[in-house]
């Protein structure tokens, strides 16, 4: 069983003490609100979109080590990016997470993560899996322009 | 701050042998189980009773005249009557079972509400509420056209009967109150709320969820018209609850739920309504829950509420002293009169965060809003983390929280 201190690793930590893209942005076109109602973590994640590339991003709120990390090395690895690689990196993230206890995943899955994969540790803790996923479903709704609050808990993890 | 004197009011290495998670592992540590606002853990008289209900005495109540069904009925009217003693209630026929504190603080709503709200009128809570004793008003206000009004609180997390006072108006129909916030661990002066409230002419129900387990309750001597609380928080089974109310009210609230059990007669034009308390226990109750908190209290009573509280208070007065030591921790709710409860928050890590961190030690403790969502906006907080303890707690797992607390701070600076 994994330790505390295996799942906080340097970079989450230091993601969580200054994290990046913590703003809201002046001028977007989609944005959407990330929820967890279970236990209170919130977060509102702006978008500017120029065709088809993340030309800014910006999120605000508050919550866990894990989810606040989660959101702000999310909004560094999609912005300046298209749209489809945003999602193709969110289902990467996804199944890295997702992943059982005991399974073994490839290490060049975590390393296609770049920043990312400093979270993979999260799966040993199945209770925290939904921070991590918490701003990317936010994001999701935001490119999908959907009106709709996000909640995680009508949101599969 | 040594409390060794005071463990000998309870003599603490026999009551925790009564129950046998508290030897359990978690992670490979000795778990040090903080979590009993949540829920209390369960000790062996009451999974024994349980084991015997139903290896002996299955059946369904109020309803055979076969053997097993005299036997189940008796244990549960039995159980009854235990927990009428405990609360000291005037009459068995006063005590409801329900699922717990929330589907009695329902009951109450709607029944109550059907029968005596109506439109204009007020409902108070206070803004310490768990949101079992928000939501069930709200919904009844706007059903039935109600005003709900909130008593504010102070920094500390202590009501403001100043402003109570001045919420309190003839249209003022029922005031709800928690007695120990779940939060903060403030105990309210409920007395003082009960005797306002009744001068002005409104009844009065009490959640009482948080303070079965940890102080002397008495229904008669606060004088109040229901009083809620929940099995699982007093070391019985979860799914019962108690709801208490005056025999008067009662008869004269309308009913909540129809079917099996809380009729007199049926025909397709007209039902007559059974008598208290089965005219709000439609259907096959929780037979084994309200027979295992009966085992309960009788296991209570053997400890003695008395002692627990007094043992309890010196446990909060540690734990209170060792976590102020912490340097960067602020704790949530600072009354001065309280029970149970430690909400903390800590310069720089998040509350769930704590409590993983915590849990990796062994140590089990709540994290979030607590249901109170309320209460962190009053305190501009997210969330926080709670300990929260019972008699069979030690000042040794408080130290060992202290320990894990300092592992928090170890990882996040």
């Amino acid at each position: 069983m994994s330790e505390a201190n295996e799942l906080y690793q340097q970079l989450i930590l230091e993601h969580n003490k200054t994290p990046r893209n913590f703003k809201k942005l002046e001028h977007f076109t989609h944005d959407a609100d990330g929820y967890n109602p279970l236990c209170g973590d919130h977060y509102h994640v702006w978008l500017k979109l120029d065709g088809d590339t993340i030309t800014d991003i910006g999120f605000q709120g508050s919550g866990c080590a894990i989810s606040k990390s989660s959101a702000s090395m999310m909004t560094s690895a999609v912005k300046g990016g298209s749209i489809s690689a945003a999602k193709e990196l969110f289902e990467k993230f996804h199944s890295v997470i997702m992943t059982k206890i005991g399974e073994t995943i490839p290490e060049e899955k975590i390393e296609e993560l770049g920043s990312l994969g400093s979270l993979a540790g999260v799966r040993e803790f199945p209770a925290r899996i939904k921070c991590a996923s918490l701003a990317w479903h936010a994001l999701n709704a935001a490119l999908t322009n959907s009106k709709k609050d996000i909640s995680t808990e009508t949101e599969t993890t | 701050m040594n409390i060794a004197g005071k463990e000998q009011i309870i003599d603490i290495e026999k009551v925790r042998r009564d129950f046998p998670i508290l030897f359990s592992k978690v992670h490979g540590k000795p778990l040090v189980y903080l979590d009993n606002a949540a829920t209390t853990q369960k000790p062996n008289a009451v999974l024994d009773m349980q084991n015997v209900y139903y290896r002996e005495q299955n059946a369904n109540i109020h309803r055979g005249v076969h053997h097993l069904s005299e036997t189940a009925t008796f244990e549960y009217e039995k159980a009854r009557g235990k927990i009428k003693n405990f609360i000291n209630a005037a009459d068995a026929k006063e005590v409801i079972f329900t699922a717990g504190t929330t589907a009695g603080i329902n009951l109450v709503a709607s029944s109550f509400g059907k029968t005596f709200l109506n439109p204009g009128d007020e409902v108070i809570i206070s803004a310490m509420e768990h949101h079992s004793n928000i939501v069930p008003w709200q919904m009844i206000c706007e059903e039935r056209g109600g005003t709900l009004r909130v008593i504010p609180m102070s920094d500390e997390g202590e009501l403001l009967l100043d402003e109570f006072e001045k919420l309190l108006t003839p249209k003022t129909k029922i005031v709800s109150v928690v007695y120990v916030s779940n939060s903060l661990g403030t105990i309210n002066p409920v007395k003082k709320i009960i005797d306002r409230a009744h001068q002005n002419g409104s009844k009065v129900l009490i959640d009482g969820a948080q303070a079965v387990a940890h102080m002397k309750v008495d229904v008669r001597e606060l004088d109040c018209d229901f009083f809620a609380f929940s099995g699982h928080k007093i070391f019985g089974p979860t799914g019962i609850g108690v709801l208490y109310g005056k025999a008067a009210l009662l008869d004269a609230m309308k009913p909540y739920q129809g079917g099996g059990d809380m009729i007199r007669s049926v025909t397709f034009e007209k039902t007559t309504f059974n008598d208290l308390p089965y005219k709000f226990e439609a259907g096959t109750p929780n037979i084994v829950g309200g027979i295992g908190l009966g085992a309960a209290i009788d296991y209570v009573n053997t400890i003695g509420i008395d002692a627990i509280a007094e043992y309890e208070e010196e446990l909060l007065m540690y734990g209170t002293e060792v976590l102020q030591q912490v340097k960067g921790l602020r704790l949530i709710g600072t009354a001065k009169k309280k029970a149970s409860v430690l909400s903390f928050v800590l310069d720089n890590a998040h509350p769930h965060d704590i409590g993983t961190i915590l849990d990796r030690e062994g140590i089990a403790i709540r994290t979030g809003h607590h249901c109170t969502q309320p209460v962190m906006q009053r305190f501009g907080i997210p969330a926080t983390a709670r300990a929260s303890l019972s008699f069979y707690n030690t000042s040794e797992e408080l130290d060992a929280l202290v320990r894990g607390i300092e592992k928090v701070k170890e990882i996040f600076g």
